[in-house]
This record gives structure tokens, sequence and C-alpha cells, in this order.
């Protein structure tokens, strides 16, 4: 299932599943986070899984590449089942205060903005992985129609609760934050919450996003 | 006996409280953070006795002023830092890193800048009092996590400490913060991505840190990096120390707050035994890479980390 093993930098190794992005692939990315998490190898302080690549950081202190490598290798994840997908409602403003890029996205895609609208939210999206700030997800995959690629020049401020689209993939900014998606909307919702330190995230890896629309009114009175 | 506490008259450009880092939490997203010049951060800590995870002050260039408006502290300044003690007397005595000093109710301690370097710490003995996220209390200002609500300290605010009496020992060390002629690297996982000419510039050309630069990254210029197979990568984990090229081929190098994962092709990995030195780098200063193997990178950090060693045990 890793194709090719190596090392990044002297204190971390990259696993690689393959190029491309599917669900089966990154859930061989789980299996090996999670059977990695139960193992719990000396000197590691931190993996993150991504679409189809898995990185493992570790305390240069602790253990060396060749010594962990093994250790990796050694991992069996038949046994590892993941867990059940969770549905996830995601409420969703398209005013235009919100929708940045909506009317780009109209131009370049020769779609009507009610018609891409309307394409975003028909879908449910599948989430592959969290991070680059605090509980963002990664979400795929959306409409063949819909696909274009980032902002030529970033944003150097996304507002938060941004709804990002490019390539295949949506994101949720969970923090203000530098970016080059395409936005489309804007969610009142939390989806980072650090005082519940158990379970921090809304959306984890393998849950499934729906993202539903709500007037401005109901986005100003958002309450949770 | 009521707790003792700093005021802040003056905040500084980035002041925050930092301890050795929050680990495991990646793949949600939150970096390391931790003090981004270890070495100087555990100097601090030992000097006035403190275990090695202790939360310090950390702040970069202009330092802050602080009152100390109740109880008595035992504190010390690491770094290449310029500072000064102002007494309640007005009494002014000048600052020396590296050693150990007493500060009564009502002293003053104006952390005037860091000299030729951007990163200095402040640590007081029994260390200041922390708001613990996963394990630490480092400020992530861009997660809102860890003390002080997650935001660099602002004029006005308190900094409490952990003890409000103090039993001051005096203790120095000579300690001299070299600089360094090359940073060394490891080759990138896409370091194929870059044409041959700019893999030479990359090894033998100076490339100057400019002023974006911060706890999340430090963005160089030099000669443009040219990609020639894909400007973006499917987007995957980071560590600190990898440069990534975006597609206007000037380098970004993530540091202790970097973004937990990035889509840009990575040309390089700064060597662990060279993280301290990297970061007190001035913008404005310029550096020269050196591509080193694996092998070579593990004995460098077992050999920096054997001189850290040395230096801790010296602090007796």
């Amino acid at each position: 299932m890793i194709k090719n093993i190596s090392n990044l930098g002297d204190s971390a190794v990259y696993c690689d599943f393959g190029d491309k992005v599917t669900k089966e692939i990154n859930s061989n990315v789980i299996k090996y986070f999670e059977g990695l998490k139960k193992n719990k190898i000396l000197g590691i302080t931190n993996i993150t899984p991504s679409y189809n690549k898995l990185i493992i950081s570790y305390d240069l202190e602790k253990i060396r590449f060749d010594q962990i490598k093994n250790k990796i290798l050694e991992i069996k994840t038949e046994d590892i089942n993941s867990d059940e997908n969770k549905i996830i409602k995601i409420p969703v403003c398209t005013d235009e205060e919100f929708c940045l890029d909506t009317e780009r996205l109209s131009k370049k895609l020769k779609l009507d903005i009610g018609k891409i609208l309307n394409i975003f939210f028909n879908k449910k999206y599948f989430c592959y992985m969290t991070g680059f700030i605090a509980g963002m997800p990664f979400l795929g995959d959306i409409d063949k129609a819909l696909r274009l690629k980032r902002l030529e020049t970033p944003r150097v401020k996304v507002p938060k609760g941004s709804i990002g689209i490019t390539e295949q993939f949506s994101n949720i900014y969970t923090y203000e934050s530098p970016g080059g998606w395409n936005i489309i909307g804007n969610t009142p919702t939390k989806i980072f919450d650090k005082l519940n330190q158990d379970n921090p995230l809304k959306i984890n890896p393998g849950d499934i996003v729906e993202f539903y629309e709500i007037t401005k009114t109901e986005y100003l009175n958002w309450n949770e | 006996m009521s707790e003792a506490y700093f005021e802040i008259l003056r905040a500084g450009i980035n002041s925050t409280l930092q301890d050795e880092g929050r680990f495991h939490q990646y793949h949600i997203g939150l970096p390391i953070s931790g003090a981004i010049d270890k070495r100087n951060y555990l100097i601090s800590n030992h000097l006035v006795g403190n275990k090695s995870n202790t939360a310090s002050l950390e702040f970069a260039y202009q330092g802050p002023l602080l009152k100390l408006k109740s109880g008595r502290a035992s504190v010390v300044i690491t770094g290449d830092v310029i500072f000064n003690i102002i007494r309640k007397n007005s009494e002014i005595e000048e600052g020396v890193c590296y050693q150990t000093f007493s500060l009564n109710q009502d002293d003053q301690l104006d952390i005037i800048s860091t000299n030729k370097s951007v990163y200095g710490y402040l640590s007081v003995q029994k260390g200041f009092k922390g708001e613990y996220f996963w394990g630490s209390c480092s400020i992530h200002t861009k997660s809102e996590v860890g003390s002080n609500k997650g935001k660099k300290f602002s004029i006005n605010d308190k900094i409490f400490l952990n003890q409000s009496e103090i039993n001051h020992n005096s203790k120095k060390i000579d300690y001299f913060n070299s600089k360094i002629e090359f940073i060394r690297i490891l080759k990138g996982t896409n370091f194929d991505y870059f044409s041959d000419k700019s893999k030479k510039d990359f090894f033998s050309k100076e490339f100057t840190i400019t002023k974006l630069t911060d706890r999340m990254g430090m963005r160089i210029k030099g000669p443009k990096i040219e990609n020639i197979v894909d400007t973006n990568i499917k987007s995957e984990g980071l560590i600190k120390g990898v440069i990534q090229v975006p597609s206007d081929g000037d380098p970004i190098i993530m540091l202790s707050d970097h973004g937990t994962i990035g889509g840009y092709p990575k040309i390089g990995v700064v060597i662990s035994a060279d993280h301290d030195k990297l970061v007190q780098l001035t913008p404005g200063n310029t550096v020269k890479f050196k591509l080193v193997e694996l092998s070579e990178a593990e004995k460098l950090f077992q050999l920096y980390n054997l001189e850290t060693k040395t230096i801790l045990d010296q602090i007796k």
C-alpha cells in the first residue's frame, strides 16, 4: 500500500501512497494513521495524513530514520476498521457579501451563478484530511463543471467561515487566513473548538459533508 | 500573599509565552509552535533553575517594557539582547544576558531590542503561569490557541508568575551566539521539479531574508527558482525547516508556526542542527545553502545536542 518511503529532512518519514487522489488511497492513508497511533512507536511527535501521503515526524534525540522506517513498515493495517462515515450538515450563506468569486467563476466556467450554486449544493462531499490551519477540512470531489484553478494572486486575508473551491476540492476557512481558493459562500458554524480538546473538529477525515443554503437573516442570527 | 505579576507598559513587536511546544496535533491543523530558538530558551530556564518545559516569554526585535507590580522575581534574559533594569528609585542598571538578577515590586524591565538577531527569552524562577491546550501553553496566534487567549501580548496585559517569593541564586554563563556561514540542507521530496540551473543556483548563490518573515515562515529572495514540472503538488504534510517554492520562484522556509499542510513543491529541508541559527537571521541578512546527506545531518544534530547539554551542564 505504501508505494515509496523516504526521508523528509532529518526528522520525518515521507510515505507515498501514489499520485492519484481517490477515496480508496485516502482510506489506506487513514488506516496507517490509525495503526501508527495504536502502535505508539517511541519518538513519534506527529503523524500527518493527507490525500495520498503520510508524514511521520519524530524526535531525532530518540530515534533515527533507518530505525523508525523499519518499524513503520512492520505496521499491519488489515484489522483496522475505519470508523463509519458520519454525515455533517453545514449551513452556508451565499449572500453577495460572502460570494467573493462567484462572478469570476461564472465568467470563467460560462455558467450562471444560480447554476453554479445549484451544482455545488447538490452533492455530498468526502473529507480527505484536515489541516493547514486548525480544523480546515479538505473535501471532495466537486462536480467536473465547477473545477477551476486557484486565484493567480492569493488573497492576503480570506474571511473566517469562507467556503472555497478549487480543482476537485472544497474547503472551509476555519480562521481568517491567506488563501487562493475561489470563495462562494460563508458558514456561521464553528468548525474548530479549542475548548473541546478531546474532539475539537466538527468535520473529521472520512466524514461526509452536506452543505445547505441559509438566508442572510438566518446567518446573522446563527446561535450555537 | 498576592500573586506576582508583570504589567506590560509596552508590548514589543511579538511577545508571546512559549514552552517546548504542542505535539501530536498536526493532523488537526496545529503546528508544534514552542520556543523558536530552542537552545536560548533552554539556557534561560536552566539559569533560573527551571525544568526544561517551563513557559518563558519570547520576544522579537523590540521587546516589552514590563513592570513587576507585585511580588519578587528571579529572572534572566538570553539571546543577544539590549535591556535595562529600572529600579523603583529610578536608578537604571544596564542588563547583562545569561546572568540572573532579582526584581522587586515596582522595578521595571526595559527590553529595548535584540541585537543583530531576532528572538530573545525572558525566564523567571518557576516559570510564568500559562493556559494549557493539548499539553502546551505556547501561544499560536493564527488559531488563537494557548495562553493569553492565543494572542500576542499587548499593552496593559498582565503576565502572572507561578511563585511570588523567590530564592535568588546568582548564576551566569558565558555564551556567544555565533553566526552561521551556511545553512545546511537535505534534498526535498520534489528536488527534481526544478531546473538544473536552479538546483545549482540554490546551492551556490546568496539569498536575502525578506521582511515577510515571522514565526510562521521565512521568505527569502535570490535567483528565481525555476520549476520545470508543476508549480503545485497535492497538498501534503509539512515540518519545520521545509523549503517550499511557490510559482513566483521565491522560496519560503517553514518555521515553528507553519501551516501543517501545503501544496508547493519542496526543494529542500533545513537540517535540525541549524534551526536555532536560521531563525535568528534578520531581514536583509544573506544566507547560502549547503547540501548534506542524511547521515551527516544526523551526526550534526548529535553534535548540536551534545553542545546544548554541555552548556546546560555548566549551570549548576
